[in-house]
């Protein structure tokens, strides 16, 4: 017989690596110490996570980190009222170029490095080139249009001197898909989470290009999406399953659980993909093709740096890219929607008998900080950072007009 | 004088095509004859753009979901904007189509009455189609059984001596006393016979 259960939660998510805290929080029992019986269900989409989660089937989900700020400010088909209490860590994501654009963009002063700005300058040159050559624009995909991928990948080009509107086709592809595609020549790069990058490289079909967390330093990529209703209705289920996830994250993050959190996750229910791929991810030593291992750093984190805390001033980035790609039109109650849809007063709530580090504030300027540096904190004590754009702009969430009007075309 | 209104296009996108023939067929019996059919949803923009379907209907748990959707956010192929389902407001048909495993999307504007009977004979089919593939299954595990007590009752007939009603009333009386299956007790002894049988010269 097993312990009681008080509560039981269901949650879909995705075969990616970020999923790691909600399968962690089951397989190695954080959960069930809280009392909860947590199922999870993989999903084919983030449509099917969104309707799920509509219809009740689900709780709460792993979603990309803007999905439930479109789906407040109704942008999405199906979209119920969704909160976002605590993220799923920071980073995880890289562009993959095909081995050919790869080589091209060599020519014109790219290496493997990954750094985002000669890269960038490189990936310009050639879009100049082909210009003149008259040939197609290149396309590059993404998988959601309320993505991460979709933005950071925008801004990295925006930021090197490509307007991802006119000069290149942004594609959409399943994360499963990606490297097939890569090879079939359908798609010319893309900006997935792992493993799928690592998918190309392995198969000798494309070289990562750049990584997110190189594109911006310790940037948010997956939250849990909860139904506000149940939310409401079960307040103490929620602090449960936050103080769970918490703990699952924190063991995430120890280097000697890598290679068991790698089995867990390569297992058919999850991920269903080789564990030395995931490892890749996981200790941030990627294979960016051509046989090169690189060391990345904050690659990916689970913990460390605040990476669950759910900062307004992430949310507000998030919405500031809406605005900037024409999803929805700027105005002082659609940024409320966004700000309001994180709930960093949740997460505290939840987490102060834990002993972890709070942050004390809500928001903070992002890109501020160059070097890892103490900040206020409850609890234990908390470093950030460093956590700048490669091109060295900052987001004030108190500026957001400004920011806004900065980035118009 | 009401003007009758233009036939609906419908675009049904399903890789399972039994699935597919079967919600095609439903809905061309219920008098919709501006039917596509699709599979695959490589080259499914252009489909769009020739259609011009009024409504699209999807299999859940299509892995392309994702890019249909970003294809009514962005795309030039999709000539006017589409929602998903009849009504945000009706609960209840949007929680029978999840359940079922169907989802619609719907051009924006287009009134309730003419696309409920669409999404309504699609979550019916879906069900249908979900109840005959249990039921396929159920009998292909019923011949699978029937076949493993066949076996179990050979074996007590030759290593037992007994007769085939015998050996059938053992196994009846084995799963009843062990409150199991008839189909487990035969497998349990058809793997025990194996692993007792003298290995073959």
């Amino acid at each position: 017989m097993g312990a009681r259960s008080n509560y039981e939660i269901v949650a879909g998510l995705m075969p990616l690596l970020d999923s790691a805290i909600l399968v962690a929080a089951r397989e190695k029992g954080f959960a069930a110490e809280e009392g909860i019986d947590l199922t999870l269900v993989r999903e084919t989409s983030w449509a099917s996570i969104r309707d799920r989660l509509a219809v009740g089937h689900f709780q709460v989900a792993h979603q990309l980190a803007p999905m439930p700020i479109a789906a407040n400010l109704g942008l999405t088909p199906l979209a119920a009222r969704t909160i976002a209490p605590i993220a799923l860590g920071l980073g995880g994501n890289a562009v993959t170029v095909s081995n050919g654009l790869w080589r091209t963009m060599v020519d014109h002063g790219a290496h493997a490095d990954l750094d985002p700005a000669t890269a960038g300058r490189a990936l310009r040159a050639v879009i100049t080139e082909r210009a003149k050559g008259q040939s197609e624009p290149l396309k590059l995909a993404v998988v959601h249009p309320f993505s991460g991928h979709n933005y950071e990948l925008r801004y990295w080009l925006a930021a090197s001197g490509i307007d991802p509107e006119r000069d290149v086709e942004i594609v959409f592809v399943p994360p499963p898909l990606m490297a097939d595609a890569l090879a079939a020549d359908t798609i010319d790069g893309y900006c997935v989470g792992e493993p799928w990058s690592t998918a190309a490289t392995v198969a000798g079909v494309g070289h990562i290009a750049t990584v997110k967390a190189a594109i911006w330093r310790s940037s948010p990529e997956k939250v849990l999406g909860v139904a506000a209703s149940w939310a409401e209705r079960e307040p103490d289920a929620l602090a449960a399953l936050l103080r769970a996830l918490c703990r699952a994250a924190q063991w995430c993050s120890m280097e000697a659980n890598h290679r068991e959190l790698a089995d867990i996750l390569a297992g058919s229910g999850y991920v269903g993909r080789p564990a030395a791929w995931l490892l890749h991810g996981l200790s941030g030593q990627l294979d960016i093709g051509g046989g090169e291992v690189r060391v990345t750093q904050d690659f990916f984190i689970p913990f460390a740096k605040a990476a669950t805390f759910p900062w307004k001033s992430h949310a507000l980035w998030f919405y500031s890219q809406m605005v900037r790609w024409g999803q929805v039109a700027h105005t002082r109650e659609n940024a409320a929607i966004a700000r309001d849809t994180y709930r960093p007063d949740l997460y505290r709530s939840a987490l102060k008998p834990l002993g972890v580090a709070l942050p004390a504030a809500n928001s903070k300027v992002e890109g501020a900080l160059l070097r890892p540096t103490p900040v206020g904190s409850a609890g234990a004590s908390l470093m950030l950072g460093p956590d700048g754009f490669f091109d060295g702009a900052l987001f004030d969430p108190d500026k957001l007009d400004a920011y806004i009007e900065g980035q118009k075309r | 004088m009401s003007q009758r209104p233009t036939p609906l296009s419908i675009l049904i996108i399903d890789e399972n095509r039994l699935r597919a023939a079967v919600i095609e067929d439903g809905l061309r019996d219920a008098g919709y004859a501006q039917l596509t059919v699709v599979h695959d949803v490589a080259g499914i923009a252009r489909k769009i753009a020739d259609t011009d379907p009024d409504v699209i209907v999807i299999d859940l748990e299509n892995p392309n979901r994702d890019v249909l959707e970003s294809m009514f956010q962005l795309s030039r192929a999709v000539q006017r904007p589409i929602a998903m389902f009849v009504d945000r407001s009706d609960q209840a048909s949007i929680e029978a189509a999840v359940e079922a495993g169907v989802s619609a999307y719907v051009v924006d504007g287009l009134k309730r009455e003419r696309v409920k009977p669409i999404v309504d004979m699609a979550v019916s089919r879906f069900n249908a189609f979900a109840r005959m593939a249990r039921e396929l299954e159920e009998a292909r595990s019923q011949l699978e059984s029937r076949k493993l007590i066949e076996r179990a009752k050979g074996i007590l007939m030759s290593t037992r001596g007994l007769s085939e009603a015998d050996a059938y009333a053992l196994l009846r009386k084995t799963a009843m006393n062990q409150n199991r299956k008839l189909s487990e007790i035969a497998e349990s002894l058809i793997t025990a016979a194996g692993l007792l049988a003298p290995p073959e010269e």
